[in-house]
């Protein structure tokens, strides 16, 4: 069984079909990249996904359970992380807050025994610490564990916000342009993350790119779209030489 | 710069950093309890009503400063703790129960409020909360067997195990009272910004869709937050009754409401010690005015008193005085002033360029 499987999804707003007819799988411990042209409708399926909009029809499952009618912040709690396009950080906390922010849905205190910091707050805050740590570790993150957000460079801010979904411990995680407005070494570093996500961590990595390098470099399968619907989907080899592909991103020859 | 050597996660999660922070807030503290053997009876009430008005602060910071959502209607929570207390102990119940009580019913009818207000942020919001307000003034009229309607009520003066705590007989009593209180809900104020509740009020503030994409429930954490927030201020309410000893609806005006919004945004959004060093200045300026027009009237021979409306202007124009020229308030410049002094002198001007203030509330949803 997948990990998660969407099927005929589609999303109208008024007139504009922003996604119409959308179906796919993504296996456990794999790579799979959404691509196509600005507007394709690449990060509405994302918030498709995360429960954000509510679909006009189709089914997403996850896990065997469909998440369709679950609402936004219920996902996490599941095991699905994600990042935004436009970074969405907590900027005027520091980056050890951020990524305690992930741990929410394994706080197990009610409001009153933090209140009251009760010993057994202490414990689950040295626990966070403890997994926060380790994403610290893996992305490299030490030099800025107690700098405000604000005022950080770009480049740092989206590996922080890849930080807060993995603090999550998340079995799918959603990259949403995860290169995009880095420089090359920034992306390699990426690519490599997310090679480890799925290697070390036994994750599956859901992703928008338009940096076809790194889409080829990490991705196992490729699905385009364009204007709501799916061009093709295969291997990123495939996917690249499929003439509908081509048509969408450089229009059609003329006869 | 004080740079700490940490050896454990303790010590971020420690309320202090270091033991020189633990010594100075004990300082802070004895300084506070021995305040009624060094200052007489003038002061001493100011300085309880100056501990009220912070503890009313604290109650509208963790709305405004630390979950984003302002509100206008503050005074109508000090009102219901005003009088839920003044009317429970008209009962017969003692103060030890019909104060927390007080804060319980202004904290419930906050959350009972907040449920359909959250949705709304911003101004309006604001909005809201005003007309919220207006309806619990008019509710405080109309109810006139509890609240005594437009002629007002009495406080009952407070006695634990025998002992009096009345405002006018036993003020010193009195003050350690609220000390005492001020100094408790600050404590849990404080645990509270280090738990992971505090961090889901900081996440709802600055981003409401990646707050819900990690799992926090963005309409519940609003009303809870909105919910401690007037049950703070409604006990507030309650030790402002006793203070004013005799009071009506027109103690909780509309003025009250703005003024408590002057405390958090002047003394800086975000920051338990704004909404002290906020309540000193507002509670405070009226009466250093009065005192300076008094001395040059003493002086120079000026009769300044007999000016109408001198001092409220000199007071508004201070308070915008601060907002042009200190967004972040007073804590902010403390921050600033202290950075200034540790790394003295390698401080340089853009230090602090990238310092925004945190009364943002529109945000997609």
């Amino acid at each position: 069984m997948s990990l998660l499987e969407v099927n005929d999804l589609a999303v109208h707003f008024g007139g504009v079909k922003a996604v119409d007819g959308v179906s796919f799988s993504v296996e456990r411990g794999e790579v799979f990249a959404i691509i196509g042209p600005n507007g394709a409708g690449k990060s509405t399926i994302f918030n498709l996904i995360s429960r954000i909009y509510q679909p006009t029809r189709g089914t997403i499952r996850f896990d065997g359970q469909d998440i369709t009618g679950l609402k936004a912040h219920d996902i996490a709690k599941l095991g699905i992380a994600r990042t935004f396009q436009n970074i969405e950080l907590f900027d005027h906390s520091t980056v050890l807050d951020n990524l305690l922010m992930g741990r929410h849905t394994h706080r197990a205190s009610s409001f009153v025994e933090d209140i009251l910091f009760l010993p057994k707050v202490r414990r689950e805050e040295r626990d966070h610490r403890r997994h926060v740590e380790q994403v610290i570790e893996f992305l490299e993150l030490e030099s800025y564990r107690n700098k405000m957000i604000e005022g950080l460079p770009y480049g740092v801010r989206k590996v922080v916000e890849i930080g807060r979904a993995l603090a999550i411990g998340p079995k799918l995680i959603l990259l949403d342009e995860p290169a995009s407005g880095l420089s090359v070494e920034e992306t390699r570093d990426v690519a490599f993350w997310i090679e480890d996500m799925r290697r070390d961590m036994g994750l599956t990595v859901l992703m928008v790119e338009h940096d076809m390098s790194l889409v080829n470099q990490v991705s196992d399968r490729v699905m385009a779209v364009a204007n709501g619907q799916p061009l093709a989907l295969g291997s990123p080899e495939m996917v690249q030489a499929h003439p509908d592909v081509k048509a969408a991103y450089l229009g059609t020859e003329a006869a | 710069m004080r740079v700490v050597f940490k050896t454990s996660y303790d010590n971020d999660i420690d309320l202090h950093e270091h033991g020189y922070e633990r010594a100075r807030t004990v300082v802070l503290l004895v300084v506070m309890v021995l305040l009624p053997f060094v200052v007489g009876d003038y002061y001493l009430a100011e300085a309880t009503n100056t501990l009220i008005w912070a503890l009313a602060g604290m109650g509208l910071m963790i709305a405004v400063g630390h979950t984003g959502q302002v509100s206008l209607g503050h005074a109508a929570f000090l009102a219901i703790g005003a009088y839920t207390d003044a009317a429970l102990m008209a009962a017969g119940l003692p103060f030890v129960v019909a104060f927390p009580l007080a804060g319980l019913a202004a904290g419930l009818f906050g959350a009972l409020i907040a449920i359909p207000a959250v949705r709304m942020s911003g101004i309006y919001l604001a909005i809201a909360t005003l007309a919220v307000f207006v309806i619990v003034e008019e509710l405080v009229i109309l109810l006139e067997p509890i609240t005594g309607g437009v002629g007002g009520i009495m406080a009952p003066s407070i006695s634990i195990f025998g002992l009096s705590f009345d405002r006018y007989a036993a003020l010193p009593n009195f003050y350690w009272l609220v000390l005492g209180i001020v100094a408790l809900v600050t404590w849990g104020y404080a645990n509270l910004m280090r738990s992971p509740t505090g961090r889901s009020f900081l996440a709802v503030r600055d981003s409401e869709v990646s707050a819900r994409a990690l799992g926090i429930n963005v309409t519940r954490t609003r009303a809870l937050a909105f919910g401690l927030s007037s049950g703070v201020t409604g006990l507030a309410g309650a030790l402002m009754g006793h203070y004013i000893g005799f009071f009506n609806y027109e103690l909780f005006s509309v003025i009250i409401s703005i003024n408590l919004l002057l405390v958090v945004t002047i003394g800086g959004l975000g920051s338990i010690q704004g909404a002290f060093l906020g309540a000193i200045l507002i509670t405070g300026m009226p009466q250093l005015i009065a005192i300076l027009r008094d001395g040059v009237n003493a002086n120079f021979g000026f009769d300044l008193g007999g000016i109408p409306g001198l001092d409220t202007m000199v007071f508004s124009m201070i308070l915008i005085g601060f907002i042009i020229f200190e967004p972040a308030g007073l804590y902010g410049r403390w921050r600033k002033v202290r950075a200034w002094i540790e790394v003295f002198p390698l401080a340089r001007r853009d230090m602090f360029r990238r310092h925004k203030t945190y009364l943002k509330t529109e945000r997609m949803k």
